[in-house]
């Protein structure tokens, strides 16, 4: 069952993600983001991090993606230019060569932090979802375990914020 | 309980929601056009059935045999896609949203409430930010220039109430220490001195709950923040280019949405189910949801009253209040309801 769902909700992830690149119009690309950002939301909750989900889908999918086609509605942005020479060379070699690439990584990645031994749905995640992915256990980890670091983001995105409204100030 | 059960339970419980969350969508319209019509010193609708009662089935009809059009311009897949993204996460909320105690019928014992999850208030935040899109996409695929302006007036409108809407409820989270609906009406249980519930309303959390109750119409884009739907400015903004059934979902979408809102507001401000409950056990087995029934009918009826009575912000006034007012408010009540909570 698991299994099942997380081929199905992996394969709706990557065909959104493809469907990103291929679509001439921004707010169908965006649309799509939105599509991978769902999906991504439930392989969380295959893997027992309910809370996580849930930021996902309110915070990427709701708030984020929502500011993207506002701002695609608000310039009226049309359908993107492409040029029509593309390298031939990149055409027949580009798919294949990606996804060697994306194999090899992958599978480098996975051995060196040990991501192989874990099963979706197998014992580990399973034995692992009541105490790592609720709200309890996110809020302890990052409240208590992580303060530091997690005081140090906010104030790094304090910074953003601050920096875009100099920026759009300038002019005045 | 056996997968079986489970499962046929399971779906029982969703045909008797959508149901009656539909059954009360539609006799909202009639009470608010009723409602309305008294305050106004007029009739309102009285011609079919006794009262106008079957006014909604005659207005469904009607919906059903309008042509539907579409725009010659309008961007076709998310022309159709819009209301149908506005009326699913509507009627989703719905799904975790407890209604009553547990019971038992015919030797199955189940919640009154069709899935109890421990994230129940996030799952609902997050679909109703998942239902913006449907007023977005609605303005943007009509190709109009007043559904455009509706829809861009909406996205911000709604992005900006949506931070006061979800601080407003972290002071009610602190108090249940859980953000499953369930575990926040039983944090409510019993009562002071024997007549004063222990609602988080009298727990001091009535700042939070007007700041709710504010920030909510916002979100639903009722009067005085419906500047999506501006009549007088924009015909009738996002669905200006809608028609029969498209239009139907739009509408059915706004009246679910407040409902939607009106049991997010008992169960987490109210007190959800909890009421005196007396008599014989039938009663004692009904009276909870009778509670909770009466309780989401008055929110119901506040949100008419609230029609009646007031007109429409300008739109700068609705950003600087949001922004300026509703935020530091809620931020505030964070702060001293955490303080409050360490201190005892």
């Amino acid at each position: 069952m698991h299994l099942a769902l997380f081929l199905i909700f992996a394969a709706v992830c990557v065909g959104g993600a493809i469907n990103l690149l291929a679509q001439k119009h921004p707010i169908n690309s965006a649309l799509s983001l939105i599509v991978v950002m769902g999906s991504l939301a439930m392989i969380y909750l295959l893997l027992g991090a309910e809370f996580v989900a849930a930021v996902q889908v309110i915070v990427y999918a709701g708030a984020v993606m929502v500011l993207f086609v506002f701002v695609i509605m608000l310039l009226n942005a049309g359908v993107e230019e492409r040029t029509p020479h593309a390298s031939r060379v990149a055409t027949l070699l580009g798919v294949p060569g990606l996804i060697i690439g994306l194999g090899i990584s992958a599978w480098v990645v996975s051995r060196i932090t040990g991501l192989d031994k874990i099963a979706i749905g197998g014992p580990s995640v399973m034995n692992g979802s009541d105490v790592f992915g609720n709200p309890q256990a996110v809020g302890q980890l990052l409240f208590r375990d992580y303060l530091l670091p997690f005081e140090v983001t906010s104030i790094l995105i304090l910074i953003a914020i601050m920096g875009a409204v100099v920026l759009a100030r300038r002019e005045e | 309980m056996g997968i079986g059960t489970y499962i046929i339970v399971s779906l029982i419980k969703i045909v008797i929601a959508v149901f009656i969350l539909l059954t009360g969508v539609a006799y909202t319209t009639l009470a608010e056009r009723k409602v309305v019509a008294h305050m106004q010193n007029r009739w309102g609708p009285s011609r079919v059935g006794p009262f106008g009662i079957w006014q909604p089935l005659a207005d469904g009809l009607k919906f059903i045999f309008k042509e539907d059009l579409t725009p010659p311009y309008a961007n076709r897949p998310l022309y159709i896609l819009a209301p149908m993204i506005s009326l699913v996460t509507a009627l989703t909320s719905i799904a975790v949203i407890p209604v009553g105690p547990w019971i038992t019928v015919a030797g199955v014992h189940t919640q009154l409430q069709i899935t109890d999850v421990n994230i129940g208030l996030l799952v609902i935040l997050g679909v109703t930010s998942i239902g913006v899109y449907g007023v977005a996409l609605a303005g943007w695929s009509s190709n109009s220039k007043y559904s455009m302006l509706a829809s861009l007036r909406a996205s911000a409108q709604m992005m900006s109430y949506e931070l006061a809407l979800g601080l407003s409820l972290i002071g009610v989270l602190i108090y249940a220490g859980s953000f499953s609906l369930r575990d926040i009406v039983d944090s409510q249980a019993g009562t002071w001195l024997g007549f004063i519930p222990k609602w988080n309303f009298f727990k001091g959390q009535f700042v939070a709950f007007f700041i709710y109750i504010m920030a909510a119409y916002a979100e639903t884009n009722r009067i005085p923040f419906d500047l999506a739907e501006a009549e007088s400015e924009l015909v009738a903004g996002y669905h200006t280019e809608y028609s029969s059934m498209k239009f139907a979902m739009f509408f059915m979408a706004e009246y679910a949405n407040m409902f939607t809102v009106a049991c997010l507001a008992t169960v987490l401000f109210l007190g959800g189910w909890s009421g005196p409950v007396f008599g014989p056990p039938i009663m004692q087995a009904l009276m909870p949801v009778g509670w909770f029934v009466i309780k989401v009918i008055a929110f119901i009826f506040i949100y008419i009253w609230v029609r009646g009575t007031l007109p429409r912000f300008r739109y700068d006034q609705l950003m600087a209040f949001g922004w300026k007012f509703l935020l530091p408010l809620a931020i505030a009540n964070i702060v001293i309801t955490s303080l409050v909570v360490a201190l005892k």
